[in-house]
Parts: C-alpha cells; sequence; structure tokens
C-alpha cells in the first residue's frame, strides 16, 4: 500500500471497496485530494459517486481500505470523534435535503446552536444572516423551503452547511435539475465559497459544463475506480481512447 | 396443456420449499431489525444529551392533534354505550346499575382502547409519514452529518411523547366519555350528577385504574415505536412515505388488540375472585 501523504492532502483514499449485495459498487479507489482545491468526481449514474462522499462524512461503511480525512481515518471513528471531524465537513445535499418543517431561519439555525455553545441569540442572528448573505439569499430568511425554487433551495443548503465554517465541502450533484442559467449561478457560487472560506471541495456531478467551471481537477470514476485523474483538459484531450469518455464528452458539449 | 408440461409448471410455479424458506428468513431478518430498534432506543434514552425541548414539542404535538377526535369520539362512545345498555338492563329492572356499568367499561376497556385506536391512526400515521419523507429526502443523513444524533432527536423524542402523552389522553377520554354516559342517564332515569358519581366511583377500584394506566403506557410505546420503525426504515421513494404511513397505522393497531388481550388476562389474574 502507498504511504499516505500528509501536509497538502486533506483527503487520502487507498483501496476502498464498498459492495451492496451482488453490486461491486467501488472496486479500488484511491485517490488524494489536495487543500483549498475543487475536485470534481464525474461518472455515470449509479457508479458510486454519491457512495464514495456519503463513505467519507461516515454516513457508509467501506468494506475495505483506508479513508483519511483530515489524518483522520473515518472507516475507524465513531461516536463523539466521528461528529467532531463531521463538524468540520460540509455536505450538500443533491435534493438539498433542508428541514421541510423549519423556516430557512431554523434550518440555519439548527446546526449552528446545537454545536457551537455559549452563542448569544445576537451573535446566532448575525451568523444566520451573513451565511445567507454568501449566498445571496437574505430576503429568504422567514420564508418555509416549500416556497423556494430548485436554485434557491440547493443555495440554502449550501449556506446551511457553510454556518459552521467547515475544511472541506463536499457537493453532490449541485447543479442537477436545474436549468443551465441557475447552474451557471450554482458554479459560480462553489467557486467563490473556495475563493472566500478556503474551503477544499469534491463536487460529485456528471454536468462537464459545471465540473469545467469550477475543478481545479477532475477525477472519472469507471467500473469503480478511478481511471483518470487530471486537470479537466488531461482527462478529455485523449478521449477517442475510450469511448465511454467520448460519449460522457459528446453528450455534455454536444459534438 | 399446461398440466402434461413439466417445464412450464416449474417456470410459473416455484419451488413451494424455498419459497417458504426465505420468507422465514426474511421475517426473522425483519424480527432482528425490530429488535435492533428497540434495543437502540432503550439505549440511547438514557444516554445524554436529552432533547428536552423536543420532547415538550412533540408531547404537544401528539396531544394537540388527538384532542379534538378524541373528545368526539369519547363523548360518542360514552353516550351511545349507555344507550345500547339500557334496554338489557332494563328487562331486569336494573338501570340504576347503569353508572357503575359505563363507569368499569369505560375506565377498564373502552377509554384506552379508543385512545390508542385514534392516536394510532392520527399520531402514528403522522410520524410514520414525517419519518420517512425525512429519510427519502435525506434530511436524517442531514441531521447526521451535522452533528446531531436523529436517532435521538427524532425518534426517542417521539416515543417518549406517545408514551407519556397516552396516559393523559386515556383519563381525558374517560372523563369525557363518563360526561356522555351521564347526559343519557341524566335525561333517561334522571339521575342527579352527585349519584352518579357516587355510583360510577364506588365501583371502580385501584386494579381498574392502575391497569388502565399502564395499557396507555404499553399502547402509547406501541404507537410511537412502530411509526418511527416504520418511517424511519422507509425504502427509497414517495411510494415508501405512503407504505411507511400506512403501515405504521395497521401495525400499531393490531399490536394494540394483542396487548390489551395479554394485559386483560394478566390483571385478571390479579383481580379478587
Amino acid at each position: 500500500m502507498d504511504t499516505i501523504p500528509t501536509s497538502d492532502v486533506v483527503i487520502a483514499i487507498r483501496g476502498l471497496k464498498i459492495s451492496f449485495g451482488d453490486l461491486h459498487v467501488l472496486r479500488g479507489v484511491d485517490l488524494d485530494v489536495y487543500r483549498g482545491e475543487n475536485l470534481v468526481v464525474l461518472g455515470r449514474s449509479g457508479t458510486g459517486k454519491s457512495v464514495l462522499i456519503k463513505i467519507l462524512v461516515g454516513l457508509l461503511r467501506p468494506d475495505a481500505g483506508t479513508v483519511q480525512v483530515l489524518g483522520q481515518d473515518v472507516t475507524r471513528l465513531a461516536g463523539r470523534e466521528l461528529d467532531e471531524l463531521r463538524l468540520k465537513l460540509g455536505f450538500s445535499f443533491q435534493n438539498s435535503a433542508l428541514y421541510d418543517s423549519m423556516t430557512v431561519r431554523e434550518n440555519l439555525r439548527f446546526p449552528l446552536v446545537r454545536n457551537v455553545r455559549n452563542l448569544s441569540s445576537a451573535e446566532v442572528n448575525k451568523a444566520i444572516e451573513e451565511a445567507l448573505d454568501d449566498v445571496g439569499l437574505s430576503q429568504t430568511i422567514d420564508q418555509m423551503p416549500s416556497e423556494l425554487s430548485g436554485g434557491q433551495r440547493k443555495r440554502i443548503g449550501i449556506a446551511r452547511t457553510l454556518i459552521l465554517k467547515p475544511d472541506i465541502m463536499l457537493y453532490d450533484e449541485p447543479t442537477a435539475g436545474l436549468d443551465p442559467i441557475t447552474s451557471g449561478d450554482i458554479n459560480e457560487l462553489i467557486n467563490e465559497v473556495k475563493e472566500r472560506h478556503g474551503t477544499t471541495g469534491i463536487v460529485i456531478t456528471h454536468d462537464l459544463t459545471c465540473a469545467k467551471t469550477v475543478g481545479d481537477r477532475v477525477a472519472m470514476l469507471l467500473d469503480g475506480r478511478f481511471e483518470r485523474i487530471g486537470t479537466f483538459e488531461e482527462v478529455f484531450e485523449q478521449r477517442a481512447d475510450d469511448e465511454r469518455v467520448q460519449q460522457f464528452y459528446d453528450y455534455n458539449f454536444v459534438s | 396443456m399446461a398440466s402434461n408440461t413439466p417445464n412450464a409448471a416449474t417456470t410459473t410455479q416455484p419451488p413451494p420449499k424455498r419459497t417458504l424458506t426465505r420468507r422465514f428468513q426474511g421475517m426473522l431478518l425483519n424480527l432482528n431489525d425490530v429488535w435492533q430498534f428497540v434495543t437502540r432506543f432503550f439505549r440511547e434514552v438514557f444516554l445524554p444529551p436529552y432533547e428536552f425541548g423536543e420532547i415538550v414539542r412533540q408531547c404537544f404535538e401528539v396531544g394537540y392533534k388527538s384532542l379534538g377526535l378524541i373528545s368526539l369520539t369519547g363523548f360518542i362512545t360514552g353516550l351511545v354505550f349507555t344507550n345500547q345498555s339500557r334496554p338489557s338492563l332494563a328487562e331486569f329492572g336494573a338501570t340504576s346499575w347503569l353508572p357503575a356499568l359505563i363507569a368499569i367499561a369505560i375506565v377498564r376497556a373502552l377509554a384506552p382502547l379508543i385512545t390508542a385506536l385514534i392516536a394510532a391512526g392520527k399520531v402514528g400515521s403522522n410520524i410514520g409519514a414525517e419519518l420517512g419523507s425525512m429519510k427519502v429526502t435525506e434530511q436524517i443523513d442531514a441531521m447526521e452529518v451535522s452533528a446531531t444524533n436523529p436517532f435521538k432527536f427524532l425518534v426517542v423524542s417521539r416515543v417518549l411523547a406517545t408514551t407519556l402523552m397516552m396516559p393523559v389522553l386515556t383519563m381525558y377520554t374517560a372523563f369525557v366519555a363518563l360526561v356522555g354516559g351521564f347526559i343519557s342517564v341524566n335525561a333517561n332515569e334522571a339521575t342527579s350528577l352527585a349519584t352518579f358519581v357516587e355510583q360510577a366511583f364506588s365501583a371502580i377500584t385501584f386494579l381498574d385504574v392502575f391497569s388502565s394506566t399502564a395499557k396507555a403506557f404499553v399502547f402509547g410505546f406501541t404507537i410511537g415505536i412502530v411509526g418511527c420503525y416504520k418511517g424511519y426504515n422507509s425504502s427509497k421513494g414517495t411510494e415508501g412515505v405512503g407504505r411507511a404511513a400506512n403501515a405504521a397505522v395497521v401495525t400499531s393497531m393490531f399490536l394494540i388488540f394483542i396487548e390489551e388481550v395479554i394485559i386483560m388476562q394478566l390483571v385478571n389474574a390479579f383481580r379478587p375472585a
């Protein structure tokens, strides 16, 4: 097994395997994510992209392999230790996963007051307003999630994770189901989050425009392994060598 | 003909032994899941942090949501039960026993059972649907990644709320049903309130009140744990949410009747002859 580097590597995955019954989803994944970069994970639906980031936050347990996040092996953590690590990770869900029964303000307040002790109500309100301001949706503060558009829900979902000032942001299909203009806004927001907060990001998507716009590097997940990792240009330069990569590119850019 | 073609027969009818084995395995796995869920509840309920605010909020929800329906059902049950019992007692000239009969029937059996069935339909389905919806839209995962224990926040608080509120609601149902019974007795037999109360309460023993309260606790726990289990483990999709809500009601109602029979037998064993 390779030595897991430290210093600038914030996520180091080695030999990661996970199966669901007879379905072998990840078949020995190796990946390093460096501090301050946005890494885009590309792949077909059902290839285990979302499974990968769910393993990173401890929502799923792998069958084999090590997953070091900020120097800690997630596969060996539980209870309070796992919760402490989770507070350094922001997870933006595919369908936003906003709490339906709470207003936008309560959605943002929930993780903050439960995890940061001794905050005055003025400090809580200020943090909520700042997080909403970061995503440009201050006016929605007293609205219910059902009153928001798909794009707004995504933004509020990102704001809810930003309020805890995470070191790493995990975005699960951030542009799925959104129109091109809103998708562009979300891509811009992902880049802003990285620049303004200095976060490292993993973006799960099959939208190549998103990958090109936000990705410092792109990793292509094919048949349960990362077969191509590099800049967007490096990954797709030799696309003609692999029919699957070619199809992926052609469908997105209609060439 | 199908009966003369063995190949066709084997393709359309799977071997019964294998199917039964698989069903039995599935049932055992299901029972194991339920056991794990229930033991996790008892483990988490005593461990800090305690979600007092959420428990109080859920108690309010359980009580408030069922109150209207329970008031109406309890009142009508008391009124109708009294009216239906009168002719039988009248045959023996024993209508003066009506207050005692009503009180015994309501406190021992009707109040806990009616309250539990109403709450299973109203609260149990709500819990199943709410948690099922939270599960399929990843809200439970979102809670977990934000370092909040969703089992403690969602399940423990709801199960405690239904368990604690059910005895309160049962007492309320008994009161409303007795009011219904009194109105009928007062209108037909001109029994005064003081006489009604005296006759009703002289018929009720400590064992009746105790067994009724114990039953209410058990029914409340059943409604909460079944609703939470079905919702928390619902499968993906909106169909799963509907199924969770439905299963929460059907399963808890079935269990409530089974528990009623068992507790009744246990209590009767302690009752003086």
